[in-house]
């Protein structure tokens, strides 16, 4: 077992934001939150990566306790944490926005073949490695968050609405990126999306949130023939 | 307004009318000097309320107490004509700076009113007009007239400190309903969001003037209350290190209510005023507190009211919590509420 | 006369060209839809329209009037309201203050009248109307919450009261779906809708296609700064130029 959640509860202000989550999921495993908005999704996220820390229950990485540790810490221990809303920097170029994600890393020879490795993948990128990050479209700027992200070589990343506010093309580009970095580079993902019909059709399995607790999990393919499902996140 | 709020502020009034009469002299002359400096960060919250925090406020406040103090000594008006000039030669020269002035924001607004305040007051130094670097001297005190003692010169402590409470009360009378007027309201809206007030029709380079300009007014009416109490006033008095106080007494107290300010202003300068006799720790004893309030609260003393009882309700919760042995309650129930039913009827 | 007339405009930023000689026309009483890739030049589009931004070259007419080179306050003043990408709010205001300073235009008082409580009357009416504006969108029963406390959806319920409240007749309304689920997105739509029947002109920026197919009956293609097709949502479904650039083949 790659990551293990067991019951977290979280709280901001005494207010209950997750109100007791379990989750697993497998070494190279595709798996995926959806619900609505303040449902709790991008707080387990933030839960995982050590932004915030869980008042109640465990989690698991590679069978270590990660719930106390600080977000480099967990960063280190290879979970990488791609935020909504395309968070790059903007005044620097994409090259070196890459080489800020191995930021960590000591193995330089290591990182100098990885970033080739991350261009290879996004051609795109590649195109653009000496332009500025603030000068490149949303859907590269999302593709640079992804590939900065890879570069501290993680062994699980979670993805924070990656389709959000691009063109739909780009969506789709989006979704194939995933798709090859999770089969490719045999990197976990944890999802989170609001577009519930690529999530469901990307990952292996699901779970749905509503107001901080598990509402619904279950194979992704059987997910998506979920009535309740197919009626409020995929607007079926 | 709420019956305890005019009961607290008729105690406060009260007291501050009662209180000269139990002061020693020193501690006379420095509560008309607190009075005045109350004006003076109540009036810069104004200006904070668009957001923009400036560098020059205690620069205006100067050339209230220059243009009322010459106007007193060289031309002989009267207090009563030059303290409110004073006041309106502030707000004008404040309107004339918001045009090169509000073309700027935030960090750059805040050195650029820097300059151009360090500009006027080194004309001061510079011309003799203004009394060069010694400044304005033999600043003639106000005259009143008193049924049954006929015409008062007014210098003595006690009634002026009775002038200065009632010229300052009615500044902040006027400053408080403007701000909890539609005014108020607008100026907080282009603090909040700039772009969105302007898209509903805001026109808010008006609206910083507005405030820029007012607050300036009561500045220039505080530094010629100053100056005709002390008699003498020069370019250093009205320099940054003035500047710098103000902006602690507004920090420490909080810009979120209006008594905020207050509060740091009367705080700090009776701290200020204990120490007396250690002239050395003052920096210090500033710095930790200033450092302090950083840390722990933030956005000023006047948040500590609200803080307390988020803590007093914490306590509640996490206590009926650990009697039932459940879930925290959700205190927030609405906004974890699905929105489905409240966007509107299908 | 259409309500709007954008006439070849172009707009620069330095050497970079993000709108190049853009024409196209909006009926009275029209969802228009305004699409195109990330960076395509829409949202530089609205800011033009809104006054935050002059074109280089060409016009903007609203209602035959040329709105190109004023500022924003006075645009909104003539009923073009523009609406903002992610939720912009007055976030630590209430539900109806903020709806308020949306009715700035109707009831603009100066510093005497408002000291000596002479604007009554007009602050009345103002607080009618904010109620008014709550009311037709069910923002009622969360009035004295704050903005920020609100849940997503009635955030952009409630920014679209405050645009609401200026009494626009033309409304830009920037990515009001992005981020919300299938049932949220219904009901904006259904609120949409309604703001359109109350007789507001509304002009679109989407990538939701669900969203845009559904509101609009027409639209308009942006690329690379220039107009590339306009049409039908069907007509623009198939225009293979369209799906290369934008859409994608499914």
């Amino acid at each position: 077992m790659l990551l293990e959640i067991q019951d977290i509860q979280v709280h901001y202000n005494k207010v209950a934001a997750l109100k007791g989550i379990s989750l697993k999921v497998e070494e190279g495993d595709m798996i995926t939150l959806i619900g609505s908005n303040g449902a709790g999704k991008s707080t387990t996220l933030r839960t995982i990566s050590g932004l915030v820390h869980p008042s109640v229950g465990q989690i698991r990485f590679k069978g270590q306790r990660i719930d106390r540790l600080s977000p480099d810490k967990v960063l280190k221990l290879g979970i990488a944490h791609v935020p909504e809303g395309r968070r790059i920097f903007p005044g620097l170029t994409a090259i070196e926005n890459l080489r800020l994600g191995a930021f960590i890393r000591k193995d330089k020879q290591a990182v100098e073949r990885d970033l080739e490795r991350v261009l290879d993948h996004f051609p795109r990128l590649r195109e653009r490695a000496h332009q500025l990050a603030s000068t490149m479209s949303g859907g590269e700027q999302q593709m640079l968050s992804i590939g900065r992200a890879l570069m501290s070589k993680p062994k699980l990343l979670l993805l924070d609405e990656p389709s959000l506010g691009l063109a739909p093309v780009i969506v789709k580009h989006i979704k194939e990126i995933i798709g090859e970095v999770n089969r490719e580079h045999g990197v976990a993902v944890v999802l989170v999306e609001q577009n519930a019909e690529l999530a469901l059709d990307l990952s292996r399995y699901g779970y749905v949130l509503e107001t901080g607790s598990i509402a619904i999990e279950g194979e992704a393919k059987g997910l998506m023939g979920n009535e309740h499902v197919r009626r409020a996140y995929l607007g079926l | 307004m709420p019956f305890r709020k005019i009961i607290s502020i008729g105690v406060i009034y009260a007291a501050l009318l009662a209180l000269p009469f139990a002061l020693k002299l020193h501690q006379q002359d420095f509560m008309i000097i607190l009075v005045i400096n109350v004006l003076i960060v109540v009036s810069y919250r104004l200006m904070t309320l668009t957001g923009e925090f400036s560098l020059i406020h205690v620069v205006l406040m100067g050339a209230g107490a220059y243009t009322s103090s010459l106007l007193a000594k060289t031309i002989g008006l009267s207090f009563w004509l030059s303290m409110p000039l004073g006041g309106v030669v502030a707000a004008l020269l404040a309107l004339l700076l918001s045009f090169p002035l509000f073309r700027m924001k935030g960090f750059y607004f805040l050195i650029g009113s820097f300059a151009v305040g360090e500009a006027i007051r080194l004309s001061w130094s510079y011309f003799d007009f203004f009394g060069g670097p010694k400044g304005v001297k033999l600043i003639p005190s106000p005259h009143l007239y008193i049924p049954g003692l006929g015409m008062q010169d007014i210098w003595q402590p006690i009634p002026y400190y009775y002038l200065v409470l009632t010229i300052v009360s009615l500044g902040l009378l006027v400053l408080y309903r403007l701000e909890h007027s539609r005014i108020g309201l607008t100026m907080n809206a282009i603090h909040w969001r700039d772009a969105l007030a302007e898209s509903v029709g805001v026109d808010t380079w008006r609206y910083r003037t507005m405030a820029f300009v007012i607050a300036s007014f009561f500045a220039g009416i505080g530094g010629a209350l100053l100056a005709h109490y002390i008699g003498t006033i020069n370019p250093v008095m009205f320099d940054v290190t003035t500047m710098v106080y103000v902006l602690i007494w507004v920090i420490v107290g909080g810009t979120n209510t209006f008594y905020g300010p207050i509060i740091g202003v009367v705080l700090l300068s009776i701290l200020n005023e204990m120490f007396r006799e250690a002239e050395q720790l003052r920096p210090l004893v500033y710095g930790i507190l200033l450092l302090a309030v950083m840390r722990f609260l933030p956005n000023g003393l006047d948040s500590l009211p609200g803080k307390i009882r988020d803590y007093r309700r914490r306590k509640l919760d996490s206590d009926s919590v650990d009697a039932a042995g459940n879930a925290p309650s959700q205190a927030a129930s609405g906004s974890g509420q699905p929105s489905t039913n409240t966007i509107g009827p299908n | 006369m259409a309500l709007l007339e954008i006439k070849n405009v172009t707009k620069n930023f330095g050497g970079l060209t993000a709108l190049n000689d853009v024409s196209f026309q909006v009926e009275k009483g029209e969802i228009r839809g305004l699409i195109g890739p990330n960076g395509a030049g829409k949202s530089t589009l609205f800011k033009n329209i809104a006054g935050f931004y002059k074109p280089t070259r060409g016009r903007i007419l609203h209602q035959g009037r040329d709105i190109s080179h004023k500022k924003p306050s006075h645009i909104a003043e003539l009923g073009v309201v523009r609406t903002f990408q992610e939720t912009t709010l007055f976030q630590e205001m209430t539900v109806f203050e903020n709806v308020l300073v949306g009715c700035h235009l109707s009831a603009r008082s100066n510093v005497f009248s408002a000291l000596l409580g002479l604007d009554h009357g007009r602050q009345k009416e103002a607080e009618d109307r904010t109620r008014q504006v709550l009311e037709f969108m069910g923002l009622m029963e969360r009035q004295d919450q704050l903005a920020l406390n609100l849940p997503l959806g009635s955030q952009r319920a409630l920014a679209l009261a405050v645009a609401l409240a200026a009494r626009p007749t033309l409304l830009l309304m920037d990515e009001p779906f992005a981020g919300m689920n299938a049932e949220e997105t219904g009901h904006m739509m259904s609120l949409t809708r309604r703001v359109r029947d109350s007789g507001v002109t509304i002009v679109l920026v989407e990538h939701d296609m669900r969203a845009v197919m559904g509101l609009c009956g027409y639209l308009t293609v942006l690329n690379f700064g220039s107009l590339l097709a306009q049409g039908t949502p069907d007509e623009v479904r198939q225009n293979p130029q369209v799906i290369e650039a934008y859409l994608g083949s499914s």
